[in-house]
C-alpha cells in the first residue's frame, strides 16, 4: 500500500477539525477528494506533508510501510512525499532556480548522488518549463514573488515534474487556472501518472476530474469521509450539490 | 635620531618601574597604556619622528575624552590599563602545538567552513611555517602590482618606504580627534595595510588582507590607508571568513579611504570576529572607524560589509562627497544571534554639488541580540541637487531579539532630494514549511530565506567573496530556529 490512514483525529489548538479520517491508497491509484469549505480537506494535505502546529490526537498514518507520524517535514519529503499548496508561499530573494536545484539536490543527496550537473540541471528544467508552457525568465524571478494565482500554481506543477515524488497531494492546484492553463496543468499531471506513483487530487470542480480522471472519489465533510464512488460521483455531486451527502449535519439542524 | 633613540630608550627603562614592558624581545607588551608604551611601539616600528609626534598628540588628546556610550549598547566598562597594547604574531612555542591541542569546536567550524587542515593548523597559531605558502603567492603578485605602479603593503613597510605618502594622507579622512577610539587607534596601532594606485591605473585584481589579518590574530589595533588617484581603481576585501579565536578583547581599527578625481574605490568586509558563546561570553568589542573621502569630482567609494561577528559592533563606515558629483555607496548585512549587539549604519556628508548616496541596510537579529541601524544624511548648504536613498531592512527570527532604526538627516539644501524606506520582517512559519516540503531542512531554509533577504546587498560583493558570505550567514544562524 501505498497509504493507509486509520481513524485518523486532528486537532489545532482546542480544535478538533479531523474526527476519525479513514483512507487508503494504492500505488498507481488516482483519488479526488471533494468536500465543502472548512470541511478539513487542507489539513489532510498538511498534516500528511508533516505541518507542525497540527495535533494527531488519535489515529494512524502509514506511508510506504514507514510510519509517516516519526518523520519530519523534509524527511517525508525526501520519502517522495509532494504537495502542491493551495496557497504557495513567496520568498523574496530566493531564485525560482535557486530553489529548484537546492530541492533536486537536497534528494539526490539522499539518495548519495552527487550535486546535480550545472548544464544537466538547466536542460531538465527547461525541458519541463516548455510542457507547462512557463516562460524561461521565471527561473530567475524570486520563488512566487508577484506570480498571479495561476502562475503560482502552474510553478508547483513544475516542482512536481521535477522531484518525480512517489504521492503527490494536490490540494486545489485547479483553481485560480485559466481554461488553457488547467489543461497545461492536467497533461502535466497525467505524465507523471505511473503505476508506482499515487495521487490525491483535492478539487472543488469537476473540469479538473475530467482531465485527470480518478480512481476513486471521496466526500469529506466536517472531518470525515462520508461517501466514496467512482467518477461518476462527480457528476452527481455537480447535480445535487454536497446536500445529499451531508445527513448528519442536516439532521443536526433540524 | 641616535639621541632620540637614546632618549626613548631612557623612557623605557624608566617605565620598568611601572611594569609595563618587562622583556622587550618578547612578542606581548605588558598591560597598561601610558606615553612610554607609544613611544615603545613606535620604536619597535623604527618610525620617522613625524610618526611619533602625531602619536602622541593623538594620545594625549585620547587622555582628554571619554568613552562615548550613545551607541544601543550595553557592555561592562573596559579597563584600558588592562589590556596589551603591542602584540606580534603568537610563535609556535606560546600556541597549541598541534591540532590535537585546538579546541575541538573551533576545528569542526573551520571544517564546515571547507577551510583545508593546512590552512586550519595556521589559523589557529599553530604552524606557521604554513603561512609561508599565502606569503610567497602575495609577494609575487606584488611585483606584478608593482610593475603597474600600484603600492600594496603593510602600513609598517608603508611608513619605511613611502613616508612622504603616509605623510600627505594619514589622518587626512580620520583626524586622530575624530572620536575616542580613532584617537586610541592613533595612538597605539600597531600595523594594517596600505594601498597607493597611481592615477589612470585600474588595479587588475581584488586586493585582500584576508592572510595578513589571519596571521595577526591577536592585533587589535590596525590602520589601513587607501589612496586612489586620479581615474584610479580599486576593490578591496577585508577580513576573513574563518572564525577568529579571539578572547573577549578590544579591536579598534581606523580605515582611511581617499579617493582623487573619478576615481573608485570599492572597500568589501566579511568580518567574522569570534562573537562570544551562546550564554554570551567573551567575544570581541569592536569599535571601528572607517571612512572615505570622495575628495575629487565623479569619484565613487562603496563600502560593502556583511558583519556576523564580534560580541560589540559600533561601526558607520561613512563617505564625505567632497567632490562634484561624487557618489558614495554604502550596503550592509550585518547579522546578530545569542547575544550579540551590533550597532551600525553609515554616515554620508554631502558637500558635492549633484553629490549621490545610496544606503541599502539589512539587519537579522536571532535569539537575544540587538541590532540597531544608525544612518546620518547630511546635507550641506554647498551640495546642490544632492540626492540620498536609503532603505533600511530588519528581519527578526523568534521574539527575544530587537531591531532598532534610527534614521537620521540634516539638510541645509532645499534642492536635495533625500528618500527613506524601512521595514521589519518575520521568518514566516509559511516559508519555513513550504521549504521543508521540498526536502530542505530548517538550517538550510533559514539560510536560503536569509540570504534571499539580503540578495540586494550580496549581489555587490565580489563573486567569490559572496559565496563566503552566504556560507557564513547560514554558519552563524544555526540553531537559530528549532
Ligand atoms: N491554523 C488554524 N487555526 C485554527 N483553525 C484552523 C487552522 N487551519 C485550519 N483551521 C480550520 O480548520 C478547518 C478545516 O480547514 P481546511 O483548510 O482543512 O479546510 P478545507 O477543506 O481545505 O477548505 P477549503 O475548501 O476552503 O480549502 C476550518 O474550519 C479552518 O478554519
Ligand atoms: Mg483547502
Amino acid at each position: 500500500m501505498m497509504l493507509i490512514i486509520k481513524d485518523l483525529h486532528v486537532s489545532i489548538g482546542d480544535k478538533a477539525i479531523l474526527k476519525g479520517l479513514n483512507l487508503s491508497i494504492n500505488p498507481g491509484e488516482v483519488h479526488a477528494i471533494m468536500g465543502p469549505n472548512g470541511s478539513g480537506k487542507s489539513t489532510l494535505a498538511n498534516v500528511l506533508a508533516g505541518r507542525e502546529d497540527y495535533q494527531i490526537t488519535q489515529g494512524s498514518i502509514e506511508y510506504q510501510g514507514l510510519d509517516l507520524t516519526r518523520l519530519s517535514t523534509d524527511e517525508r519529503a525526501l520519502q517522495g512525499i509532494f504537495m502542491s499548496f493551495q496557497y504557495p508561499v513567496e520568498i523574496p530573494g530566493v531564485s525560482n532556480l535557486y530553489l529548484l536545484k537546492s530541492a533536486l539536490n537536497a534528494q539526490r543527496k539522499k539518495q548519495n548522488l552527487p550535486e546535480i550537473d550545472a548544464m544537466d540541471f538547466l536542460n531538465i528544467v527547461r525541458e519541463v518549463m516548455k510542457q507547462l508552457q512557463i516562460d524561461e525568465t521565471y527561473l530567475y524571478r524570486d520563488v512566487n514573488t508577484g506570480f498571479s494565482g495561476g502562475e503560482k500554481k502552474r510553478n508547483e506543477i513544475l516542482q512536481l515534474l521535477l522531484l518525480k515524488p512517489s504521492l503527490c497531494l494536490l490540494d486545489e492546484t485547479d483553481s485560480g487556472l485559466d481554461i488553457d492553463a488547467l489543461r497545461i496543468v492536467a497533461d502535466g499531471i497525467n505524465l507523471i501518472r505511473d503505476p508506482k506513483r499515487s495521487i490525491i487530487v483535492i478539487t472543488h470542480y469537476q473540469r479538473l476530474l475530467d482531465h485527470v480522471v480518478p480512481d476513486v472519489v471521496h466526500i469529506l465533510s466536517a472531518g470525515k469521509m462520508v461517501a466514496e464512488g467512482d467518477r461518476s460521483l462527480v457528476a452527481r455531486l455537480e447535480a445535487e450539490g454536497y446536500e445529499p451527502f451531508l445527513e448528519k449535519k442536516t439532521a443536526g439542524a433540524a | 635620531m641616535k639621541t632620540q633613540n637614546e632618549a626613548l630608550e631612557t623612557l623605557l627603562a624608566q617605565d620598568y618601574e611601572h611594569g609595563f614592558v618587562t622583556e622587550i624581545e618578547s612578542d606581548t607588551f605588558e598591560a597598561g597604556l601610558n606615553e612610554s608604551v607609544v613611544r615603545a611601539i613606535s620604536k619597535k616600528k623604527n618610525e620617522p619622528e613625524f610618526m611619533l609626534a602625531w602619536r602622541l598628540k593623538a594620545f594625549e588628546y585620547w587622555q582628554s575624552l571619554k568613552e562615548p556610550h550613545w551607541a544601543h549598547l550595553h557592555y561592562p566598562a573596559i579597563d584600558y590599563q588592562a589590556l596589551s597594547y603591542y602584540s606580534a604574531p603568537k610563535t609556535p612555542g606560546q600556541g597549541p602545538k598541534d591540532l590535537s591541542e585546538v579546541d575541538p569546536k573551533l576545528i569542526e567550524t573551520y571544517n564546515k567552513l571547507g577551510i583545508p587542515l593546512k590552512e586550519q593548523e595556521w589559523l589557529a597559531g599553530v604552524a606557521v611555517d604554513a603561512v609561508f605558502d599565502s606569503v610567497s603567492v602575495a609577494t609575487t603578485f606584488k611585483a606584478k602590482l608593482n610593475e603597474m605602479g600600484i603600492l600594496f603593503c603593510s602600513f609598517s613597510d608603508a611608513v619605511q618606504e613611502h613616508p612622504e605618502l603616509i605623510q600627505q594622507y594619514l589622518g587626512t579622512v580620520v583626524p586622530y580627534t575624530d572620536n575616542f577610539f580613532a584617537a586610541l587607534n592613533a595612538a597605539v596601532f600597531s600595523d594594517g595595510s596600505f594601498v597607493y594606485i597611481p592615477p589612470g591605473v585600474r588595479c587588475p585584481m581584488e586586493l585582500s588582507t584576508y592572510f595578513r589579518i589571519n596571521a595577526k590574530s591577536t592585533g587589535q589595533f590596525e590602520r589601513t590607508l587607501i589612496i586612489a588617484d586620479k581615474d584610479a581603481y580599486v576593490s578591496y576585501l577585508e577580513g576573513c571568513t574563518a572564525p577568529q579565536r579571539d578572547e573577549n578583547q578590544l579591536h579598534a581599527a581606523v580605515v582611511e579611504l581617499v579617493a582623487l578625481d573619478r576615481a573608485q574605490i570599492k572597500y568589501s568586509t566579511v568580518q567574522n570576529w569570534y562573537p562570544g558563546d551562546e550564554n554570551g561570553l567573551g567575544g570581541i568589542y569592536n569599535f571601528v572607524t572607517k571612512r572615505g573621502e570622495c575628495r575629487g569630482p565623479h569619484s565613487k567609494i562603496s563600502w560593502t560589509q556583511v558583519e556576523t561577528g564580534s560580541a560589540i559592533t559600533w561601526k558607520y563606515p561613512s563617505v564625505i562627497l567632497k567632490g562634484d558629483h561624487s557618489v558614495g555607496e554604502f550596503y550592509s548585512v550585518a547579522l546578530t544571534n545569542h547575544h550579540q549587539q551590533a550597532d551600525t549604519g553609515t554616515k554620508m556628508v554631502h558637500l558635492g554639488e549633484y553629490s549621490k548616496s545610496t544606503v541599502i541596510s539589512k539587519g537579522i537579529s536571532a535569539g537575544k541580540a540587538q541590532n540597531t541601524y544608525r544612518g546620518l544624511v547630511k546635507i550641506a548648504a554647498s551640495a546642490k541637487g544632492a540626492r540620498n536613498y536609503t532603505q533600511c531592512d530588519s528581519l527578526l527570527m523568534g521574539t527575544e531579539c530587537g531591531a532598532h532604526t534610527f534614521p537620521y538627516l540634516e539638510s541645509k539644501n532645499n534642492t536635495a532630494r533625500v528618500e527613506h524606506e524601512a521595514s521589519t520582517s518575520k521568518i514566516s512559519e509559511d516559508q519555513l514549511f513550504y521549504l521543508a516540503q521540498r526536502g530542505i531542512g530548517t538550517e538550510d531554509a533559514v539560510s536560503m530565506i536569509v540570504n534571499g533577504f539580503c540578495k540586494a546587498v550580496m549581489k555587490t560583493l565580489p563573486m567569490e567573496f559572496a559565496v563566503e558570505a552566504r556560507k557564513l550567514l547560514g554558519l552563524s544562524l544555526e540553531g537559530a530556529i528549532g
